[in-house]
C-alpha cells in the first residue's frame, strides 16, 4: 500500500474541508481525486505531504505516518501544488538545480527520470520561470517535483487551465512515470482525465461521494440515458426540463443527455411531445454513460 | 463594415518586438451570436482579446467592436462590452449587493437603476439569502453565475467571458451554459473562451487559433464533418497538433 487514510477530517474554524475521508492507493497506482473547486482535494494533497495537521484521522504515505514521521515522508514524495510555487525570479535551470541541491542530490543523478519531461524546456533553461508559458511552467513544475526520485507523487490539478493538447501530452508523460513504478496521486476537475487513472474517488463538499475504477463508476449510473437532438437546442433544454416525467436533463457537448423517470420508458412519447412543441430534426437515441453522468447524478442527490 | 456585426476584425496583427503574437487574423461575429474563441496556451488568444476589449492597441490591421474603432474609440468599447474571467471576477471582501453597485458606478449607472437590476438578478437566481454575504464566502460556481451576472449590468451589447468555468463543477458548468444561452436568446452578443471541449460544442461559432492565426473557423458541427471526426476536442487534437 502506498497511501493509506483513515478516517481523515480537518476543518478551518466552522468550515469542514474535508470529513471522515478513508481510501487506500496501491504501489505504482494512478489514483484520480476527482472533484469541483472547494471540494477538499487540496486540503487532503497538503495532509498527504505533511503540510498540514488533520483534525481526526490517521495517514500514511509510503508506510511512514504523516504526522510522526513527517520528515522522512518529505524526502520520498514529490509534490505539485496547484498554484504554480517555483521562484520566478531563477531561469529554469536554477530552479531544478535549486530543488536539486535542497533534497541532497544533483540533476544529472536522476536526469533520466526527468529527461523526457526536461528535453522540452531545456531550449529554454535560461529563461526566468516566471516567463513561461502556462504548459512550460507545468513541464518545469513536474522535472522540479521528481529531481530527487520519489516514490509517491501529488499532483494537485496540474492541468487546470491548460489547453487539450498540452493535457493530453501531460497524461502521456504521467503513464510514463507510473510504467517506472512511480505511485500517483492527481486531482482534477476534467472528467476526461478522470478516464485515465486507474481508480478515481469522486469527491464533492468534503465527502467522497464513489471510488471505483472509472469504468465501473459510469456503468454505476442508475438509468438509461439518452442522446436527444434538436434545431434550437435552448429550446429543446427548456421544453426538457418542463417534461413532467424527466429525471436528468443536461448538455453534453453536441447533444443533451436525458434520462427518465419511468422504467418503462418509450422514447416515442417524448418524440410526439417535442413534436407538439414544434422541435424539428428530432434525435433520440440510447446512449452509455460516462464519468460525469454518474458525477452529475451523485452530486445532485446530495 | 455592415452593423448586424457586432465585432469585425481584418487583418489584426499584435507583435512584440520580432514575435508575432497574433498573426492577421480576420473574422466577424453577427449580434446575438455564441463565438467559442479557442487555441492552445500561447496561441494568442488572449493577446488578440486584449485588442478587442480596447486595452491592448494592435500593430497593424483592423477592427470594430460594438461598432467602435479599436484604435480610436477605446474608451467608448469599454462601455458598451461587459467582461468577466476566471481569474478575476469580483471583490472577495465585498457582499455581492456591494460588488454590484461598485461595477454599477464604474460603468456610471445610477443609483437607482443599480438596485432595480441588482434585485431583478438576485431574485432571478434565486439567491436573496446570500445577497449580503461575502463573495469570498461563496462556492466558485456562485462567484462564477454572480460575477457573470455582474458583468451585465450596464447592459452591454458583447460580453467577453475568458475561460469563465475552469474548475467550476459539472452541474454549476451547465447552469452557466444556461445563462449564457439566455442572453444571447436576448441579443447580447457571446465571445467565449474555454479549455473544456464539450462547451465548445454550444457556440454557434468556433474559430481555432495556432500560433498566432485562425486555422478554423465554422459551426461546431462543420469543423466536426471537415475534419472527419467525431467530436471537437477531435478537431482541437487535430489542429493544434499540427
Amino acid at each position: 500500500m502506498s497511501i493509506r487514510l483513515n478516517n481523515i477530517s480537518k476543518s478551518y474554524g466552522k468550515v469542514k474541508a474535508v470529513q471522515a475521508i478513508s481510501f487506500e492507493v496501491n504501489q505504482g497506482e494512478i489514483f484520480g481525486l476527482i472533484g469541483p473547486d472547494g471540494a477538499g482535494k487540496t486540503t487532503l494533497f497538503r495532509i498527504l505531504t505533511t503540510l498540514l495537521l488533520p483534525d481526526i484521522g490517521d495517514a500514511q504515505v509510503d508506510g511512514k505516518d504523516v504526522v510522526k514521521d513527517y520528515k522522512a515522508i518529505r524526502n520520498h514524495v514529490g509534490y505539485m501544488p496547484g498554484r504554480f510555487s517555483l521562484y520566478q525570479d531563477l531561469s529554469v535551470e536554477e530552479n531544478l538545480d535549486f530543488f536539486a541541491t535542497i533534497f541532497g542530490t544533483s540533476i544529472e543523478a536522476n536526469y533520466e527520470l526527468i529527461e523526457d519531461i526536461y528535453t522540452q524546456i531545456e531550449p529554454f533553461k535560461k529563461r526566468r520561470a516566471g516567463d513561461l508559458s502556462g504548459g512550460m511552467k507545468q513541464k518545469l513544475a513536474l522535472s522540479c517535483a521528481l529531481i530527487h526520485k520519489p516514490n509517491v507523487l501529488f499532483l494537485d490539478e496540474p492541468t487546470t487551465g491548460v489547453d487539450p493538447v498540452s493535457r493530453k501530452e501531460f497524461w502521456e508523460m504521467l503513464k510514463r512515470l507510473q510504467a517506472k513504478g512511480i505511485t500517483i496521486l492527481v486531482s482534477t476537475p476534467y472528467m476526461d482525465e478522470a478516464a485515465l487513472c486507474d481508480r478515481i474517488a469522486l469527491i464533492q463538499e468534503g465527502k467522497i461521494l464513489e471510488i471505483d475504477t472509472p469504468h465501473n463508476i459510469a456503468a454505476r449510473f442508475p438509468l438509461h440515458l439518452y442522446n436527444i437532438a434538436a434545431a434550437d437546442t435552448y429550446r429543446l433544454i427548456q421544453d426538457l426540463k418542463a417534461y413532467t416525467q424527466a429525471h436528468s436533463v443536461f448538455p453534453f457537448g453536441k447533444w443533451v443527455h436525458y434520462a427518465d423517470k419511468r422504467s418503462d420508458f418509450d422514447p416515442v412519447d417524448l418524440r410526439n411531445y417535442l413534436e407538439k412543441k414544434n422541435h424539428k430534426n428530432i434525435v433520440i437515441e440510447r446512449t452509455a454513460p460516462s464519468i460525469e453522468d454518474t458525477f452529475m447524478e451523485l452530486a445532485q442527490h446530495e | 463594415m455592415k452593423r448586424e456585426h457586432s465585432i469585425s476584425v481584418k487583418n489584426l496583427t499584435k507583435k512584440f518586438g520580432d514575435f508575432t503574437a497574433v498573426d492577421a487574423i480576420s473574422f466577424t461575429v453577427k449580434k446575438g451570436e455564441i463565438f467559442g474563441f479557442l487555441g492552445a496556451n500561447g496561441a494568442g488568444k488572449t493577446t488578440a482579446m486584449k485588442m478587442l476589449i480596447g486595452i491592448s492597441k494592435p500593430t497593424s490591421g483592423e477592427a470594430e467592436v460594438a461598432g467602435f474603432d479599436v484604435y480610436k474609440s477605446t474608451e467608448k468599447i469599454k462601455k458598451n462590452i461587459g467582461y468577466m474571467s476566471q481569474k478575476f471576477a469580483l471583490y472577495d471582501d465585498l457582499t455581492v449587493r456591494e460588488n454590484a453597485q461598485f461595477f454599477g458606478g464604474i460603468y456610471g449607472l445610477s443609483k437607482k437603476v443599480i438596485k432595480e437590476r441588482t434585485q431583478a438578478f438576485i431574485s432571478e437566481l434565486g439567491i436573496d439569502d446570500i445577497a449580503d454575504h461575502l463573495v469570498g464566502s461563496l462556492p466558485l460556481g456562485w462567484k462564477q453565475k454572480l460575477a457573470f451576472s455582474v458583468a451585465l449590468l450596464h447592459r452591454p451589447q458583447i460580453i467577453f467571458l475568458d475561460e469563465p468555468t475552469g474548475g467550476v463543477d459539472p452541474i454549476t458548468r451547465r447552469q452557466f451554459w444556461e445563462m449564457i444561452y439566455k442572453q444571447a436568446h436576448q441579443g447580447t452578443t457571446i465571445f467565449v473562451t474555454t479549455h473544456y471541449m464539450d462547451e465548445a460544442e454550444y457556440c454557434d461559432r468556433v474559430s481555432i487559433m495556432v500560433a498566432g492565426k485562425i486555422e478554423a473557423l465554422d459551426s461546431p458541427e462543420n469543423l466536426r464533418k471537415q475534419f472527419a471526426v467525431n467530436s471537437m476536442n477531435e478537431v482541437f487534437l487535430k489542429l493544434a497538433r499540427g
